[in-house]
């Protein structure tokens, strides 16, 4: 049995992780079984994520959601032309998820959702060869949120909340390609800001034309994350008055993108339940990572990204097997915002296919665990980042990337 | 419930086994080839640019950017290779202690002066690397700093006793088998599979850094009588170097021969221009009147010592130098003769300084003229048609200040160096030829660094001193980037001979010259 355990730590151990991009979609693992669809599905108090207006349809008075996942992800680079490998060896993301919510009357029902939509844990073994763009970066974000949901009519019902967003973030890369001190060590920078809170809001819509229908539509606000103040450290610095990096604060702004969700779902007799999500998230905001240093000697780091908006397809089905299970299934198409040319290894993101699978397994009337897995497969890609700067000449970084993330995930339903 | 336990590995080994392959993975066998050439055991000969030696002096991150090193590297992705073992110094402040005692000073860095102005100094540090500690080896590089071709076959040149009398070298006793062992010898036995060699470069450089202070050997078949600054005479060095392709050859190893660069590719030579002295009009003045109280003063010397008047003025007419406003050319000393009595004329346009001449002495005169308050009145007195005293006259002679032949390389040195350096890469490539072995032009290569520079992806790489990126502070050894353009030259060499496809190395990646202020 030791042993047994050993080797599985082992193994979990030296598994490399991957956290695709900086939005995480693995806010509910009953959504999540179907391709993380449920803008337009009244099953559980993930309801608070997905489409808070439809709160308000739960049958019960008190529904409890929660749940975690286990990121498990890799990247793989590779630059033919001058014999270069390298891959991540980042730790098991886990983000969570926790949902309440109350009906105070028929029409009225109100809750508490807090989630991780976006975060990033990102490790390349130090000094590898994009370590001028990324050494590691971790990247987590924590939304909190009151919502209420109003149902206005039998057929039509409103719903949304203040979000309250605390987030940090911790990025490390070498100064440029070749800067050392004495001993050879690559002169880095670490820049750190925890603690950074900001404030946004979700507003929802949902209609139930028929007992089987329903459409949902859910808007959820930008959310820029402004760290002022951040720790800069400067490491491996040479001794010399050319090289003036002194550890100092930082001012950034990151921003969390709005991210638009309609879809419908459909009750096909009494079992089966199909649904379609589309989410556009609006990366456009995402324009370029500007880190501004307080010492004037210390030229500011501008990083251009030019995210473009980008649509995910998603679609799910679940089967009521029987009183004990529920299964479900899914599949989601993930398209990229990263343009051409942007591709920057702190968020290796291409256009991705997501294949999602689950159950319930139903304890008892109040009690559910729910588990969920998520495959996501990545195409091969042949990118770069040519907007990297060395003596105003610009020193494009690129090969071929591959990614994959297996994600499995667990979580409890309970209602009252 | 206990029974799922035992699933538990095998689902995590599942997560693991999920990590993202790529359809054609370079660490695949068979991504590259090594073609007809096998890297299993490479094993790299020469001096100090083989060494990793940079900034005048070898220190560990030197020896790791070495291009036998980065060969190493890139051949490592073609094949699974046994590793590539250097005799690392034990630090990076480079020098070398023998029981203690500095004999090697320490390596140069860039340091900002109390002027503001970037300048290399010798790093204060304290060496570590003691010669008395001799590493187990055997190392795959064989590059030994200041080695000759003819010393890789010296058995001995790796005896401790005799590093002071300057029969051994203290960085081969560091790693040599043993006392009486030699390079050579210490290559042959660890049977390479691959080799290179780079050697031949002291043959000629240590008489042209000297300024041509040593003697030109052609003609002279004895090594063993040749002094450190001396040329090596062509046949002696062509054969050893064919005895040492013979030996490596003979293990059945393919290799790669490299010849030796023109040193006026080297910023060492070439970054002093000749023309340095630049006058204003009224110094430029004042000099050339200076010289024309100098030929005067020589022609009457030479008529008072019996010359006849035609030849005394014939001769004293080479004194009268012009100087102009704007750049001129420097004076050397040369060996007084009959046609040059006096023992100074003005550079050629092809001569060259060396970087280490003193530049502050430069300004002050040296390479010209030093005008004392005491010269210059008798310059005054001379212009006033009064006649100098002997003793006056001769502080007039005295005041030239030409450059010493060990800051300098005149015509005929320079002719001595370009004529050894033909002969060797004649050697060489000959060499390569009838063996079936690549070839790598360095000359070629360093002449189009110094000449339009090495394109990458960051800019143009030229031998420009301290800012041109190829060479380090001493200004004849390459920076880790120089050494990854001659990595990526032997590269390019290698798969076209032996049709593999070795990956080149992106030289942007390879930094080049050290900052610190922490000087001496």
């Amino acid at each position: 049995m030791k042993k047994l355990l050993f080797l599985t730590v082992f193994a979990l151990a030296t598994a490399v992780t991957y956290a695709g991009g900086y939005r995480v979609s693995l806010q509910g693992q009953r959504a999540l079984a179907m391709g993380h669809t449920g803008v337009a599905v009244v099953n559980s108090a993930e309801l608070g994520f997905f489409n808070p207006s439809g709160l308000v349809y739960l049958e019960n008075r008190l529904n409890v959601s929660a749940g975690v996942s286990a990121v498990f992800s890799d990247v793989v680079f590779q630059n033919d032309e001058f014999g270069q490998m390298a891959r991540t060896d980042s730790p098991v993301g886990t983000p969570f998820y926790l949902y309440a919510s109350y009906k105070i009357n028929d029409w009225l029902t109100l809750g508490l959702s807090a989630y991780t939509p976006y975060g990033s844990t990102v490790e390349w073994e130090d000094d590898w060869a994009g370590s001028h763009l990324v050494n590691n970066i971790d990247l987590q974000a924590i939304y909190i949120q009151p919502v209420a949901s109003v149902k206005l009519s039998r057929y039509f019902s409103v719903g949304g909340g203040p979000i309250f967003v605390t987030g940090g973030v911790n990025f490390n890369r070498n100064l440029n390609r070749t800067l050392t001190d004495l001993e050879g060590n690559r002169s880095n920078v670490t820049v750190d800001a925890t603690g950074v809170s900001a404030w946004g809001w979700s507003g929802s819509m949902m209609f139930t034309p028929t007992e089987r229908l329903r459409v949902g539509f859910n808007y959820r606000s930008e959310i820029i994350l402004e760290a002022e103040g951040g720790e800069a450290t400067f490491s491996n610095i040479p001794n010399s008055p050319l090289t003036p990096f002194q550890n100092t604060t930082f001012d950034a702004g990151l921003p969390l993108p709005a991210e638009v969700s309609v879809g419908l779902s459909y009750q096909l007799m009494d079992k089966w339940l199909f649904a379609f999500d589309y989410n556009q998230t609006l990366w456009s905001a995402y324009n370029s990572l500007d880190i501004d240093f307080a010492d004037p000697s210390i030229p500011d780091s501008e990083n251009i990204r030019n995210y473009k908006n980008s649509s995910i397809y998603r679609f799910g089905m679940q089967y009521d097997a029987n009183d004990m299970f529920t299964l479900r299934a899914g599949y989601y198409f993930d398209e990229s915002p990263v343009q051409a040319g942007y591709f920057a290894p702190e968020t290796p993101r291409n256009d991705s296919h997501g294949f999602t699978g689950g159950l319930s397994l139903n304890v008892n009337e109040r009690f559910a665990i729910d588990a969920s897995f998520l495959y996501i497969r990545f195409d091969e890609v042949d990118a770069s980042y040519d907007f990297y700067f060395e003596d105003d000449q610009a020193v494009p970084f690129g090969g071929t990337y591959k990614s994959s993330a297996f994600i499995p995930g667990l979580g409890v339903t309970y209602k009252l | 419930m206990k029974n799922y336990f035992k699933y538990l590995p095998v689902l995590a080994l599942g997560f693991v086994a999920c990590e993202p392959e790529l359809e054609n993975p370079i660490d695949e066998p068979g991504f590259y080839s090594g073609g007809e050439a096998d890297f299993t055991n490479y094993v790299a000969l020469g001096n100090s640019l083989t060494s990793g030696t940079a900034d005048g002096a070898l220190y560990i991150t030197g020896q790791q950017n070495s291009y036998p090193n980065i060969l190493a590297q890139q051949f490592e992705t073609v094949q699974d290779t046994d590793g590539f073992d250097q005799p690392l110094v034990d630090d990076n402040v480079g020098g070398l202690l023998a029981g203690g005692n500095q004999i090697v000073s320490n390596r140069l860095v860039l340091a900002v002066g109390s002027d503001g102005n970037p300048a290399p100094v010798v790093y204060d540090g304290t060496p570590t690397t003691d010669i008395t500690n001799i590493l187990s080896g055997p190392f795959n590089n064989m590059g030994v700093p200041g080695a000759k071709s003819f010393h890789l076959l010296a058995p001995g040149y790796g005896d401790l006793a005799g590093v002071s009398a300057g029969t051994s070298n203290p960085y081969f006793v560091r790693f040599a088998s043993a006392p009486e062992a030699s390079v050579i010898e210490d290559a042959i036995a660890q049977d390479p599979t691959f080799f290179s060699l780079w050697i031949g470069n002291n043959d000629v450089l240590a008489y042209a850094t000297s300024g041509g202070t040593g003697e030109d050997q052609t003609g002279n078949l004895d090594p063993s009588t040749y002094g450190p600054s001396d040329i090596t005479d062509p046949n002696v060095f062509a054969s050893v170097y064919s005895q040492m392709v013979t030996a490596l050859t003979g293990t059945g190893a393919d290799g790669i021969l490299i010849n030796i660069p023109d040193v006026t590719s080297l910023p060492y030579f070439t970054t002093v221009p000749n023309n340095a002295l630049d006058l204003d009009a009224e110094t430029a003045a004042n000099l050339t009147g200076f010289f024309q109280a100098v030929a005067g003063i020589f022609a009457q010397g030479a008529i008072q010592q019996g010359v006849p008047v035609e030849q005394a003025q014939a001769l004293a007419a080479q004194y009268a130098l012009t100087f102009n406003e704007g750049p001129n050319r420097f004076l050397i000393d040369v060996p007084v003769s009959e046609t040059n009595p006096l023992g100074f004329r003005q550079m050629t346009e092809d001569e060259l300084l060396v970087l280490t001449i003193d530049q502050g002495a430069l300004a002050q005169g040296y390479g010209s003229v030093v005008l004392t308050p005491e010269v210059m009145q008798v310059l005054g007195l001379l212009q006033q048609g009064g006649q100098p005293s002997q003793e006056q006259a001769q502080l007039v002679l005295d005041a030239v200040s030409g450059i010493d032949d060990e800051d300098a390389l005149d015509t005929s040195e320079l002719a001595n160096i370009e004529a050894a350096t033909n002969e060797y890469n004649t050697t060489i490539q000959g060499l390569a030829q009838a063996n079936g072995l690549a070839f790598f032009d360095a000359r070629a290569k360093l002449i189009q660094v110094a000449t339009e520079g090495i394109p990458f992806d960051a800019g143009v790489v030229t031998s420009t001193f301290a800012t041109g990126g190829a060479f380090s502070l001493d200004g004849v050894h390459p920076t880790p980037r120089g050494q990854a353009i001659i990595a990526n030259g032997l590269i390019d060499e290698i798969n076209s001979t032996f049709n593999a496809t070795v990956p080149k190395v992106n030289i942007g990646n390879y930094g080049t010259i050290t900052l610190s202020n922490e000087v001496q």
